[in-house]
């Protein structure tokens, strides 16, 4: 009994003097402002920042000596507010952003002319062919962004086999526009009313027509009727800077194939009646 | 004990149903279309113009680089368009169209049947030739072929090994070849070792080819230093790689080159090909292309010129059959399912494989069940399952640790899978992201 | 016309799950008709309320846990609850066999995610619950051939090994090894009979639905550790024939008897819990034999198939991520 006793406090001391000289000789100095910004962080290592998790952010706001580059895409400024008293430094207002996805080849839109069987990812799609329908540029409908939001932001619908992207959730980490094998996904500014080109589609009109009904085909109509000089047109494909955009419609309403859409925060993602269509 | 590789492989029901069929000549297209991208490598350069008038054998494009290829205009004619149009998968592609008229030959082609024997031009000359004739490995690869024949300075080929294993099920297009014109491939084979300077050659086909192994057999004893290998019949017998290990028991290094094995793999149509380049200054516009499958009425081999309409030749086999559901170009194994017929026929394509609706759709794939038969039929030696698994998790880094750049792309493993599992599928994509992980590690 | 558009390969080689499950389901039917005609009425009702009771449950737990499509058609359930049964003795209670099969699916294969998940084989570990759980019923086996019309009221004496263990190595000479081969022996009902038991080892090896390394290494390895244990136990001079003939009996039972020639064929093989390279079969199946002889001669029980196996399921993971199969132009 009493052995017994002896050696199990040998152990036990002889383990807690080893436990301790280990961790004092391999102390690292690390800056206590890390463990605090990071607790400050809303800890969803989505990696939306640009860094590797919340910890490598909280590395990063603590060596830099302006807040300007530095954003949490999760926690938005509210967080960035509560880090810069932390570090110092003058909290920097970003505006917020959000993903939109520029391709409106529903069913309807754009026949599908083949039937795709295998995998279910985009990137299998994109490197076999052009996808169930003739356009080269649109969405493939397997759902590699929706799988690549850790926040559960993104639904393919089941009848357009277009992505949603849930205004409400979407914190613009980025994840959906890496994911995308066609680039089609943006981080536009976060407004009430969002006016963007929902086609990607950079074929000469006649092919791109001819592929999709609603596909941006260069007339450049919208880049001659915009007041403010806010349209591009690169590749057959118009483009609206959104810092320069004022709302005003112009292009919405000269568009011929209505490639150009609006979305409000209360109807996200509606441009043209969907309709109800058998899925294909 | 017939010769083979030795590291996995199966054996697929073979299905060669044309093997009996001999070659037939198909009539001139109305119209071809020329892509510039239809070889590895960088794309052709367009040197014709809309109106330009061309005759067969004419120059249309020019190689855009080292690693590019020649090519010639199949039919004479117009050039009616030069722009984008779709490929075989829907994807927009330079091409050149011409419009047929009439069937003028350049003067310089050798039109005549007789058998050339004597090789009257020195190496550099024959690559030369080969370089002008816009000859690509015919097997499906399109590899540029004078870019194998001058391997890097370090490597000294000491032997030839022509590929006529035809290890994909259904296609014959290399067998009918070889009872066709048996003498003219021992000649190409004679000018292919003349043109890297070895004495010796084997010849690989499949044993399931008894009558071309005794034809080629009896012929090539007139041809000193050319040896016909009969092959165990097993796929993927005609990887460059398992070929050499069947051939010559050596196996090469993951990441070398072939040739450091001292071998040089060229397809037995190529050497076809290389032979009328050679002896006849014919350059590459027509080649055999096996259609077969499902409900074809006249299943066949046929010599038709590069650029018809994939529709155009189905329908001289006896039209689309109404249940038609999957339209392959290659074989069943490795050959890439099509969503546009119009478009043209390449230099690389040895078959069109139809199948019906009931052979075309994949099993609804179900949980792995770590049965390991993917890791047993592997002829690299990998490990399939974890390849896709990482693959599917994005996992690169140790992809790549599991050498997923050895892939061949076979599919063994998805052939062999209970569990119908798209296995090379995810193994595709984790490959291509490790080679842009590598490329990008060495350019920084 | 929608042409369909897939990544190669076009075709697929046929063999499915299910095939692979019937395939080993009709491999022991030699074993289960021997088994049916030593042991009677008792071997049919233990083996059919294991299936029954394995396949409802998985349906059971598919359909209103998981709230999945139930997959009964693949017959892995079907398969469990056969192996599970075949290693039962023939005068079990239906109530224990139920506990062995929520033992098996619930646990041991559901609970880690069903079918290709599961880190243990589900009948086997069904069978070890069982064993720790109810030692009693668990080592009371009825004689081969006595009372073929009784079930839980049957005859019933000890196993060969666990009298081999209480009677000491000399004993050997009295057992006839034909016997063995034949199936007239006590113990769990399917593992008796060993030339029905070979029989469907050469029809799964015909038809390819498992390789030839894992039974052959759990063979080899048994035999000849038990041959030297067997050399151990005799003493004496080497030279001497008779010396040498006692100890290949004593290997060549325990390779017949102890349900050995069950485990290795067809639990050891289960796809799930066994590596995938064939040299990682060899180290599994040189494992399993070596731990089957400690633990029949060393251990507290007189078999230890069960229990080896089970041991080296736990380290299939470790041989699939260290040993790797030989990769092409790599010496």
């Amino acid at each position: 009994m009493i052995t017994a006793i002896i050696i199990l406090s040998i152990i036990g001391l002889v383990s807690a003097s080893l436990l301790y000289i280990i961790s004092r000789k391999f102390h690292v100095e690390e800056d206590p402002r890390i463990d605090e910004i990071e607790s400050i962080l809303p800890g969803a290592n989505c990696g939306g920042c640009g860094y590797a998790g919340c910890r490598n952010f909280a590395e990063q706001c603590v060596k830099a000596t302006s807040l300007d580059s530095l954003l949490c895409p999760v926690g938005g400024n509210e967080v960035m507010k509560k880090i810069a008293p932390v570090l110092g430094l003058e909290a920097v207002e970003q505006a917020p952003r959000i993903a939109v996805v520029r391709c409106n080849g529903t069913c309807e839109n754009r026949p599908c002319t083949s039937h795709y069987e295998g995998a279910h990812s985009c990137a299998v799609v994109a490197a076999l062919y052009t996808g169930e329908s003739n356009c080269n540029y649109g969405c493939l409908g397997e759902g590699d962004c929706a799988a690549a939001c850790d926040f559960g932001g993104i639904t393919m619908d089941p009848v357009t086999r277009l992505p949603r992207i849930n205004p409400d959730i979407c914190i613009a980490c980025g994840s959906c526009v890496k994911a995308c094998p066609r680039n089609i996904i943006e981080l536009r500014r976060k407004q009430e009313t969002r006016i963007y080109v929902a086609c990607n589609n950079k074929d000469k009109g006649a092919i791109a027509r001819k592929a999709c009904s609603v596909a941006c085909i260069g007339c450049g109509k919208c880049a001659k009727n915009c007041p403010n000089g806010a349209i591009t047109l690169t590749d057959n494909l118009a483009y609206i800077d959104d810092s320069l955009c004022l709302l005003c419609k112009e292009c919405v309403e000269g568009c011929p194939t209505h490639a150009i859409r609006i979305d409000t925060i209360d109807n996200p993602s509606v441009l043209t009646e969907e309709k109800e269509s058998a899925l294909c | 004990m017939l010769k083979t590789f030795r590291i996995g492989g199966i054996h697929p029901k073979e299905n060669k149903l044309t093997a009996q069929c001999p070659v037939t000549m198909v009539d001139i297209p109305r119209q071809v279309s020329l892509m510039l991208n239809q070889h590895i490598g960088a794309p052709a350069k367009c040197i014709v113009k809309k109106g330009d008038l061309v005759k067969v054998g004419t120059l249309v494009a020019e190689a855009g680089g080292f690693v590019s290829a020649n090519i010639h205009s199949p039919v004479s004619g117009t050039v009616s368009k030069v722009d984008q149009a779709a490929n075989a998968f829907g994807v927009c592609t330079p091409t050149i169209v011409i419009d047929t008229n009439g069937d003028e030959w350049e003067e310089s082609i050798d039109r005549s049947t007789e058998l050339n024997e004597t090789i009257e031009l020195s190496p550099e000359e024959i690559i030369q030739k080969i370089t002008q004739s816009g000859i690509v490995g015919l097997g499906g690869a399109t590899f540029p072929t004078h870019v194998k024949l001058m391997p890097p300075k370090e490597f000294k080929p000491t032997v030839l090994i022509i590929n006529a294993t035809e290890c994909e099920p259904y296609l014959t297009d290399d067998h009918a070849l070889m009872l066709e014109s048996p003498e003219q491939i021992l000649v190409g084979c004679r000018i292919l070792m003349k043109s890297i300077g070895v004495n010796h050659a084997y010849i690989g086909i499949e044993n399931n080819k008894k009558d071309a192994i005794a034809l080629l057999e009896q012929m090539a004893k007139k041809y000193p230093g050319i040896e016909i290998v009969a092959l165990r019949t097993r796929y993927p017998q005609g990887g460059e790689k398992q070929l050499i290990d069947a051939i010559l028991h050596k196996q090469v290094a993951n990441g070398a080159l072939p040739v450091s094995t001292g071998a040089i793999v060229q397809n037995v149509g190529t050497a076809f090909a290389v032979y009328e380049a050679v002896q006849k200054n014919k350059p590459l516009v027509d080649r055999i292309v096996t259609v077969t499958g499902d409900g074809i009425a006249r299943p066949g081999n046929y010599r038709v010129r590069l650029g018809m309409p994939i529709r155009e030749l189905i329908e001289v086999a006896g039209g689309l059959p109404s249940d038609t559901s999957k339209v392959i170009l290659g074989g069943p194994m490795m050959g890439k399912a099509i969503s546009n017929l119009d478009a043209p026929i390449p230099k690389g394509c040895s078959g069109i494989l139809i199948l019906n609706e009931g052979h075309a759709h994949r099993g609804t794939p179900s949980p792995c069940i770590r049965c390991g038969k993917c890791v047993s039929v592997c002829p690299m030696g990998l490990e399939p399952y974890l390849l896709a698994k990482l693959s599917e998790n994005h996992l690169f880094e140790k992809a790549e640790k599991e050498s997923i750049t050895a892939c061949l792309e076979c599919g063994c493993c998805a052939y062999s899978c209970p569990s119908n599992r798209p296995i090379l599928d995810y193994i595709r994509i984790g490959k291509n992201a490790v080679n842009q992980i590598i490329r990008s590690r060495k350019q920084s | 016309m929608e042409l369909t558009v897939s990544p190669a390969p076009h075709i697929h080689g046929n063999l499915t799950v299910s095939q692979c499950m019937y395939n080993v389901i009709i491999a022991l039917l030699p074993a289960f008709a021997v088994s049916l005609y030593f042991f009677g009425i008792g071997a049919l009702i233990v083996t059919l309320s294991s299936i029954l009771s394995c396949v409802i449950i998985e349906y059971l737990i598919q359909k209103y846990l998981l709230k999945e499509k139930p997959s009964i058609g693949n017959g892995s359930a079907i398969l469990t609850g056969f192996l599970l049964g075949l290693n039962l003795p023939s005068n079990l209670p239906i109530w224990i066999v139920i506990i062995g099969a929520v033992a098996a699916i619930g646990i041991t294969k559901m609970a880690f995610g069903g079918l290709g998940n599961n880190l243990f084989n589900p009948a086997l570990a069904g069978r070890v619950f069982l064993l720790i759980s109810f030692p009693t019923y668990m080592t009371q086996w009825p004689v081969p051939g006595a009372s073929r019309w009784s079930y839980t009221d049957a005859e019933t004496g000890a196993t060969l090994l666990s009298k081999l263990k209480e009677e000491g190595y000399q004993w050997i000479d009295q057992v006839d090894i034909t016997n063995l081969w034949i199936g007239n022996q006590g113990g769990s009902l399917g593992e008796v009979g060993a030339i029905a038991l070979l029989l469907g080892f050469a029809f799964l090896l015909y038809r390819r639905i498992i390789s030839w390394h894992i039974p052959v290494s759990i063979f080899a390895t048994v035999f000849l550790f038990s041959l030297a244990l067997g050399l151990g136990a005799e003493g004496g001079n080497l030279q001497d024939a008779h010396i040498w003939q006692g100890a290949f009996d004593f290997a060549l039972i325990q390779l017949l008897s102890g349900g050995l020639l069950l485990g290795a064929i067809y639990m050891a093989t289960d796809y799930v819990t066994s590596p995938m390279t064939s040299k990682g079969m060899v180290i599994y199946g040189i494992g399993i034999g070596i731990l089957t002889v400690v633990i029949r001669q060393w251990g507290g029980y007189p078999e230890g198939v069960s229990f080896a196996i089970l041991i080296m399921n736990a380290f299939t993971p470790l041989i699939n991520n260290y040993i790797k199969p030989k990769r092409f132009g790599r010496a």
